[in-house]
């Protein structure tokens, strides 16, 4: 990895008055002589504010802040792929397809994704909309397959209700965050599987689905 | 004192002690990539591998600590098991480039693949390939090569200072290098080559030249700053190839700086091969007869007083005795080896060398800097000092022009008037010095080049003494200088005798007309147009400033190429051996005194190096005792006086050219045009 295959980036960078005051917050829990400590917060708080990447200009501010020499940070940026290093699309999709997101049709979500938006994985559309990325396990198993989408979840997807979900961002909505398949949360489809006869015996109704 | 057994053998070592160093105390050997003795230890590359009894597995044995009672075995089945499990690993994505790899035959991948390496890969994938690195003009690099093992990135942030090397990406994708494209700016850059286990970072200027096995090697010393860094000079035929640094925990420990070690090819550049003689402005080979003739009627036809002799930077003692001997039976008292214009005389030794020793610094817990940037002036003794402040609980401060010393400073400003400020007490600073343990104070030759050099001189012997910096036990007093020959120079008194003219005396007497003979041994640190219409003869080994300038040319021996005596700043007086013969007609250069000497009928006593050593040891002690530092006496020195106000100005003005044979050098010129023109274009403005 070497700072060629990134766009430049602007030449300065500068966290917003607001920011400022979260990172010096972020700083402060660290104790003295262990700032570096606050790199990652700090990078994640940087990413935000510039359209979801970090330019070098960022990095180097943020060295600078921590008193770190900048490779140190280039190399925590570079490490994590959490932290974007090139520009991605307004709406940053990471479809988890890892083996139990595979397993229960990740693959569709992909197809989906190239259907609706014109690219695979790694792709940015041309109008500067979606990046679709695969990620590794997105602890949500239980739910797979998920996509994550600006810091939401969702989850139990499958072709069509991947193409509804997109269909809902180009339309500029928001949609429902969570399981797309009508589930509650990681609650059983079709109504409980078990301790149905304790309810019964204890005079409650079972949970169910609605 | 943990007590343990490896390999059956029982030993005590010292707590802290880790299992690869106490193996290393019995002999036994481990193979190892990441762990080097000078770098923490990051443990990343498994090789060290041994067994431990009562663990489950193979142990690392660079990062665990001998314990009491362990038991440790490095020569069973397991372990060589697991070794040769690690070679594989690292061969999986190791080019099979060794023939053309500029590493091979004094490899450390090469050599333990041998024992470790299995005759066939089982790795049938494709490998990876790494985009190589641009990092200047000195150290070459072929990523691919890499094994990852951190050194270079451990050696620029503890050793050089410089945090710009860096293992960016992850995993598969992890690659070491600068992430942004930048060449390392550092005066210890060269020492990457050295510490690469492998041939991912190579030597740039000596790539494609030479397989260590055609070398002769020829331990020596380097003469192109005062530290007096122990060296291998490398050699193949009349040519030196390369220059590597020689372990001396006392000096250089096992590094070099930039210059010493890439300045070399200088020494095939701007050579005197033969003795010239200027006729009607021209400079005309002659033969030796013609030439020693002509310098014996010339020094013959002038009064003693109106002769004068200036020794350079690179002289030897040898020449610098010789030249003594023979000009002052003439009864020339116009001798100068202080061709800055420094104050510096030989009233006290311990007035002029580095009291403390280099080693000395890991004792002290404050560094007192006086207009002086030892990083370019002494670029070892700044590593010291660095190396002492990671230790921990080191403050330095400077007086003087502020520059990046690698470790932080506080800044006293620049005005040399405070030297008699805390010299009375009057400044706080003095208590800060007061208050310190092992307080050392480190006089930069610059300062004392000054008008008023004897004042600054007494002024820091003054400081010294109010603050406590001269016990029984300890001598915090130094002088940083910046020239090899300088305390040889002192201690055989090469400085005007009474009566005699000191530099600006011989200068302002040529000029005059006063001056009619100036013999310049190597000196070429004095603009020409200053010798006025004086006969200038010129010995030395480079066309520099001083053979411009010459009527008269003996063409000497280069510190490759003589077995020559050399005091570095501490005192300490080491042997340069020769490793190549002087070019075409050129000689060793006590040899060209003794045959001048011949030539004006009164012969110098020696006739061999062995008398003429002997000579120096009667000259001065100091010269017995070689590779040792004696301690010297605190004596008085300097002439107390006010210390102007003008700021201390740096001496060095650009660290890769400051000798004949670094500015004849290609390298440098380059290292010039890459470290330091952006640097002065940025300060200027004239840049772009």
């Amino acid at each position: 990895m070497s700072a060629s295959e990134t766009p430049a980036g602007p030449a300065t960078f500068e966290f917003t008055a607001d920011n400022l005051a979260l990172a010096q917050r972020i700083i402060a829990k660290y104790p003295e002589g262990r700032q570096a400590s606050a790199v990652m917060p700090l990078l994640d708080l940087a990413q935000r504010q510039h359209d979801n990447w970090l330019p070098r200009a960022a990095m180097d501010y943020v060295a600078g802040m921590l008193g770190m020499a900048p490779i140190r940070v280039y190399e925590v940026a570079s490490f994590y792929t959490m932290y974007n290093l090139k520009p991605v699309g307004k709406h940053f999709v990471q479809v988890c397809t890892t083996t139990p997101c595979w397993l229960r049709g990740s693959d569709e979500v992909l197809a989906a994704c190239k259907r609706k938006l014109g690219i695979g994985p790694g792709e940015t559309t041309a109008d500067g909309q979606f990046t679709v990325v695969e990620v590794e396990c997105a602890g949500a198993c239980v739910n797979a397959p998920v996509i994550s989408l600006d810091d939401v979840y969702y989850e139990d997807l499958d072709g069509p209700s991947t193409e509804a979900l997109l269909d809902t961002l180009i339309r500029g909505e928001k949609p429902k965050p969570g399981p797309q398949n009508g589930r509650i949360n990681s609650a059983p489809i079709g109504g409980p599987t078990t301790l149905i006869e304790m309810a019964q015996r204890n005079g409650v109704k079972p949970a169910s689905q609605e | 004192m943990p007590k343990l057994t490896i390999d059956g053998i029982e030993l005590e070592v010292a707590p802290g002690t880790s299992v690869l160093q106490a193996c290393e105390q019995l002999g036994i050997e481990v193979p190892r990539f990441c762990y080097h003795e000078k770098l923490s230890v990051p443990a990343n590359c498994r090789m060290c591998l041994v067994e431990m009894e009562k663990a489950p597995k193979p142990i690392a044995s660079c990062a665990m600590p001998c314990g009491e009672g362990m038991v440790i075995k490095t020569d069973t089945e397991t372990v060589h098991k697991a070794r040769k499990g690690v070679m594989e690993f690292l061969l999986i994505n190791h080019p099979l480039d060794c023939p053309i790899c500029d590493q091979g035959g004094e490899c450390d991948l090469q050599d333990q693949a041998v024992g470790y390496g299995f005759d066939r890969g089982r790795y049938g994938e494709e490998k990876r390939a790494v985009k190589d690195k641009n990092l200047g003009p000195l150290i070459k690099t072929i990523m691919t090569r890499c094994i990852h093992c951190t050194r270079c990135i451990r050696f620029s942030d503890e050793i050089a200072g410089v945090s710009v090397m860096g293992a960016t990406g992850r995993g598969e994708h992890m690659e070491i290098g600068t992430y942004v494209e930048a060449a390392v700016s550092s005066e210890m850059s060269g020492n990457l080559v050295d510490v690469c286990p492998v041939g991912a970072l190579t030597s740039k200027p000596y790539a494609f030249t030479a397989r260590p096995w055609e070398l002769r090697k020829t331990e020596s010393v380097d003469v192109l700053d005062a530290v007096g860094s122990n060296i291998r000079i490398d050699t193949r035929g009349g040519e030196v190839l390369r220059i590597l640094p020689r372990l001396n925990e006392a000096v250089n420990e096992e590094w070099i700086s930039d210059k010493t070690r890439y300045a070399h090819d200088g020494l095939k550049r701007q050579r005197l091969d033969r003795p010239y003689i200027r006729e009607n402005g021209k400079l005309r080979a002659a033969s030796w007869e013609e030439a020693l003739a002509l310098a014996a009627t010339k020094l013959k036809g002038s009064a003693p007083e109106k002769i004068a002799a200036i020794a350079g930077d690179l002289a030897d003692a040898e020449s610098l005795l010789a030249l003594k001997d023979l000009l002052g039976g003439m009864g020339v008292a116009s001798l100068e080896s202080r061709q800055d214009g420094s104050a510096i005389d030989a009233t006290s030794r311990a007035g002029y060398i580095f009291n403390s020793t280099i080693a000395g610094i890991e004792q002290a817990d404050h560094v007192f800097l006086i207009g002086t940037n030892p990083r370019w002036e002494g670029a070892l003794v700044n590593a010291r000092i660095r190396k002492r402040y990671l230790q921990g609980g080191l403050t330095v401060t400077v007086l003087g022009p502020r520059v990046d010393l690698t470790f932080p400073i506080e800044h006293l400003g620049n005005d040399a008037t405070l030297l008699n400020a805390i010299a009375d007490g009057s400044h706080p600073y003095a208590e800060t010095l007061k208050a310190a343990k092992k307080p050392l104070l480190i006089l930069g030759s610059g300062a004392l080049a000054r008008p008023d050099g004897a004042a600054v001189w007494a002024a820091a012997r003054a400081v010294a003494e109010a603050c406590g910096l001269v016990r029984e036990d300890w001598n915090g007093f130094n002088v940083l200088h910046r020239a090899a020959s300088r305390v040889g120079a002192l201690d055989l008194g090469f400085l005007p005798a009474k009566g005699g003219r000191d530099l600006a005396g011989i200068l302002d007497g040529a000029r005059k007309g006063e001056v009619e003979v100036v013999y310049l041994l190597g000196a070429d640190e004095i603009e020409a147009q200053h010798f006025g219409r004086a006969f200038v003869i010129y010995q030395g080994h480079h066309g520099d400033r001083g053979a411009h300038r010459a009527d008269l040319i003996l063409p000497g021996a280069a510190y490759t190429e003589k077995n020559a005596t050399y005091v570095n700043t501490e005192g300490r007086a080491q042997h340069t051996r020769q490793a190549t013969f002087p070019v075409g007609e050129a000689r060793e250069d006590w040899k060209i005194i003794r045959a001048l000497s011949g030539a004006l009928g009164k012969p110098l006593p020696y006739d061999t190096l062995q008398q003429l050593r002997k000579r120096l040891a009667d000259a001065n002690p100091a010269f017995a005792q070689i590779d040792r530092v004696t301690p010297a006496a605190w004596g008085a020195f300097g002439t107390a006086g006010a210390v102007a106000a003008a700021p201390f100005t740096l001496p060095v003005e650009n660290f890769y050219m400051t000798d004949a044979i670094s500015r004849a050098s290609a390298t440098m010129a380059e290292c010039t045009e890459a470290f330091v023109s952006p640097a002065v274009a940025e300060r200027t403005g004239t840049h772009g």
